[in-house]
């Protein structure tokens, strides 16, 4: 083993060279790292959250509510198919999965056969997103399939993911991350932002958008007020206090609006104003024409925002919202409506913020004791090996730093407060591979052998114990990065990237140095022995 | 005088094994206390241990103040907003060490969090005289994420343990693999013990702790055996105890530099880290402590339990034949 190959120094050369190069962007002062030429790395270490300050949102979407959502619309749905075609059911209710339609025993056939043929709106050629069947003499079951459940399920994630950027995009915050997890999980990672509430009052918003009419009927508006809510209408709050009794037909919605911007109108009032799409515009003229003098409702997420009376046909496409905004809340609303409606509500269900100031001294404290724990090994080591193999453990020990500095900048892995923990500790176990050598070394010497013999068995016999040793701690490693979380992932990236290079290190940097050692100084006896 | 290892003896004798018997009731009875501290009294989910809301769920929030804090007046604040099991309290920081300006508080949301956090926010900023940017952190868990965290984790654990006892298995024997088991969970029972006495939070960051310390005790162990393999190879003859005493006290001046160095840089840690790797740092330099102890007292005594002090015919034979295999 002390016997040189070319590629063991070729190797240790260039990874030494490597690791400086990649090493280096993180002690250069920004304005030189902006003036290298493009082919160096100028990427540095890349902080967590806990680290430079930032928020991390995990959001989960209620897909519950967008199945009960569906299943509304599926109630509309049949209550007018069946309306149009003369038969009203007797009543309309829903289980969760599907929707019961209960009609007279005589039309039961007759409305079977109109649902089976409306109903299945199919996505794909050949199969049905919903179920048809008839039970007992009255009773029709809509159901939806367990694909179409899923499928709509995991469109609305991915819509949401891109909403949510959309929005998030529209605040300004730089480098935020959205990614999904799991099935029905968001998770947002902004640095920086240390605003969360902003932030999750700009995301959690559904931002839905409708326009329905008021239900001005004076009966309908008494039974309303007694409990009994006429089938087709609902009761919505208003906003600043009340609630309204509207029809639930939606006439337009959000989704066919092109634009949504901040404006005043001649009153002086801060407005919301909107432009329509062709098929909105369209549909916006037809009612306004034919409801002049009734009231309008504007309804965002369930509350009614205004519900003005129709002075005139509007058909230009545009409008505007009314509303008590101050500049700020009408251009939050603008924001979430050019960004579109979420296609169900998300729900926060883990938030963790830190503020930059925290961030800085969590990054404040992690460089001392980075620094004291390092140095302290560095000594430690001296005072138990002497100048020459505790320095040369030392070497590999720099060495290994820069290497761990220099991988964890190239992969961007994110360097975390326990990941700092993780550092030292990994440094701390570097030198195990070395004690293990040296220790190796001296009972060889002591049971007689030769010193070149001493030192190779040293290396070799080691070897086995360095590999065993340090596969343990990638088993550990590998398990905390799978099922652990956030902070816990980056300690267990630093400690992975830690055991492979503190492996070469201590291996191959010790040899090559005692190998150069042995050649020139000839020695007779071994320093440690 | 120096190097240090000239002071150290070159060859120590120490007769470990004659001892195992009394380290070996002493583990047991401490396990068997740690796991009643981490235990009782038996609240789900984590019983007798100080659950961070990682686990248990609930709000967390950190504020500094510009005076010293009125702590009173911000617990009657929470208490007006209805929210579940408040705390209030001080903590220490490296520019504050009385902790008169820096506030913690927990506290379970109940429903809706993300809008019951704005509130109390709003609440605090009123009574404490702060703003909005006072707030140096947030942590809410909801009740379903936290028991995810909280299964995920001993799911963590459990599986280390498991993948260790496989790996252990495979490259060395049966027996070995079971001794480092014994080791580990004795190891991870005392860690819990230790938290449950200092009422250490638990957290995800405990368990990351925790994990690590099973690496280094496992890579303790493997050491160990490591060298009692070979020396079971080179001394046909030599009766078992004598071998594990043997190679313990070949592999001791090892086992010693190392757990000191790491001693050593975690006590750096502990002391210049900061409020948030305080406890991180305390719990490792506990197991790694712990983790050096039971390789030499637990893991290999046990192997000795397991050949009941003899070496069988069968043992020799098979490790003849692993011989020439792991030789190559």
């Amino acid at each position: 083993m002390m016997q040189l190959s070319r590629w063991k120094i070729i190797v240790v050369v260039a990874t030494v060279l490597f690791g400086l190069l990649f090493a280096l962007p993180n002690v250069l002062p920004a304005n030189v790292r902006a003036g290298m030429p493009g082919f160096l790395p100028k990427s540095t270490l890349n902080l967590g959250l806990d680290l430079q300050g930032g928020s991390y949102l995990l959001l989960e979407v209620d897909t519950t509510a967008l199945q009960k959502e569906k299943l509304n619309n599926l109630s509309e749905e049949v209550r007018r198919i069946l309306g149009n075609a003369g038969t009203p059911p007797q009543g309309v209710s829903q289980d969760g999965k599907s929707v019961i339609v209960l009609m007279p025993a005589d039309k039961a056939q007759a409305a079977f056969v109109e649902l089976s043929k409306q109903a299945p709106s199919p996505t794909r050629a050949g199969t049905a997103d919903i179920n048809v069947s008839r039970q007992g003499d009255q009773a029709i079951r809509l159901t939806y399939t367990d694909t179409a459940i899923s499928e709509t399920a995991s469109g609305a994630v991915e819509q949401s993911i891109e909403i949510v950027r959309r929005r998030i995009d529209e605040l300004g915050t730089k480098e935020p991350s959205i990614t999904r997890q799991g099935t029905n999980r968001i998770v947002v990672q902004a640095p920086g932002e240390s605003d969360p509430e902003k932030l999750k009052n700009i995301i959690g918003k559904t931002a839905r958008l409708t326009f329905q009419m008021v239900n001005d009927d004076p009966d309908d508006n008494r039974a309303a007020g007694e409990g009994a809510i006429p089938p087709g209408s609902e009761v919505l709050p208003q906003k600043g206090g009340g609630a309204l009794l509207l029809r639930k037909r939606i006439e337009v919605s959000g989704d066919m609006l092109t634009h949504a911007g901040v404006g005043t109108n001649q009153n002086g009032q801060t407005v919301v104003t909107f432009r329509l799409n062709g098929e909105g515009a369209k549909r916006f003229a037809a009612v306004t024409q034919k409801n002049i003098g009734k009231p309008f409702a504007i309804v965002l997420d369930g509350v009614v925002q205004s519900a003005p009376n129709i002075q005139s046909a509007i058909t230009g496409g545009s409008g505007e919202i009314t509303g008590n905004y101050t500049i700020q809340t009408a251009n939050e609303m603008s924001i979430l409506l050019n960004a579109g409606a979420l296609p169900a509500p998300l729900n926060v269900e883990e938030q963790r913020t830190v503020g930059a100031e925290l961030g800085a001294d969590a990054v404040k404290a992690g460089q001392l004791s980075t620094t004291v724990g390092f140095v302290s090994i560095l000594v430690f080591m001296l005072l138990t090996y002497g100048l020459l193999f505790g320095g040369v453990s030392i070497i590999a020990l720099l060495v290994n730093a820069m290497l761990i500095v220099g991988a964890m900048s190239l992969t961007q892995a994110t360097l975390t407060l326990p990941g700092i923990a993780g550092l030292i500790l990994t440094l701390a176990v570097a030198v195990d591979a070395n004690v293990l050598i040296y220790e190796r070394m001296r009972d060889e010497v002591r049971a007689g052998r030769p010193l070149l013999a001493s030192m190779d068995a040293g290396f070799s016999r080691a070897m086995v114990t360095i590999i065993d040793a340090n596969l343990t701690t990638l088993i550990a490693a590998a398990i905390m990065f799978s099922a652990g979380a956030g902070p816990v992932r980056g300690f267990a990236w630093t400690l992975s990237i830690g055991v492979f290079t503190s492996v070469f290190s201590a291996v191959l940097i010790t040899q090559v140095l005692l190998a150069v050692w042995y050649r020139t100084a000839r020695p007779k006896t071994l320093p440690i022995a | 005088m120096w190097p240090l290892i000239k002071i150290l003896p070159v060859k120590t004798n120490f007769r470990f094994v004659a001892f195992s018997k009394y380290a070996g009731a002493i583990s047991i009875l401490l396990a068997i206390g740690s796991l009643f501290m981490a235990i009782y009294p038996a609240t789900p989910p984590c019983g007798g241990l100080n659950c961070g809301i990682d686990f248990k769920g609930g709000t967390l929030l950190e504020f500094s103040t510009p005076g010293p804090a009125n702590l009173g007046a911000i617990r009657q604040a929470l208490a007006a907003q209805g929210v579940g099991d408040p705390q209030v309290q001080g903590f220490a920081t490296p520019d504050d060490p009385s902790g008169a300006r820096h506030v913690s508080t927990r506290f379970e949301p109940g429903e809706n969090p993300a809008q019951k956090v704005e509130q109390v926010k709003a609440a605090i900023e009123k009574v404490a005289g702060v703003d909005d940017k006072a707030f140096t952190r947030t942590e809410v868990v909801g009740p379903k994420v936290s028991s995810e965290l909280f299964t995920g984790g001993i799911i963590a654990l459990l599986a280390a343990i498991g993948l260790m006892l496989l790996y252990i298995w495979f490259r060395f024997e049966l027996q070995f693999g079971l001794g480092a088991v014994v080791a580990l969970f004795h190891d991870v029972f005392l860690t819990f013990g230790m938290i449950a006495v200092f009422k250490l939070e638990f957290s995800l960051t405990t368990v990351a702790a925790i994990l690590t310390i099973i690496g280094y005790s496992m890579n303790d162990t493997v050491v160990v055996f490591d060298r009692l393999r070979e020396n079971m190879r080179k001394y046909k003859k030599m009766p078992m105890r004598e071998i594990i005493d043997l190679s313990i006290n070949e592999t001791l001046s090892r086992t010693v530099i190392t757990g000191l160095t790491a001693i050593i840089a975690l006590g750096g840690l502990a002391v210049f880290g900061g409020d948030a790797l305080y406890g991180f740092s305390i719990i490792m330099i506990f197991g790694i402590a712990l983790g050096t102890y039971s390789s030499i007292y637990v893991a290999a005594p046990i192997i000795l339990l397991w050949n009941g002090g003899k070496r069988k015919e069968d043992t020799e034979a098979e490790v003849q034949i692993l011989g020439p295999a792991s030789r190559a």
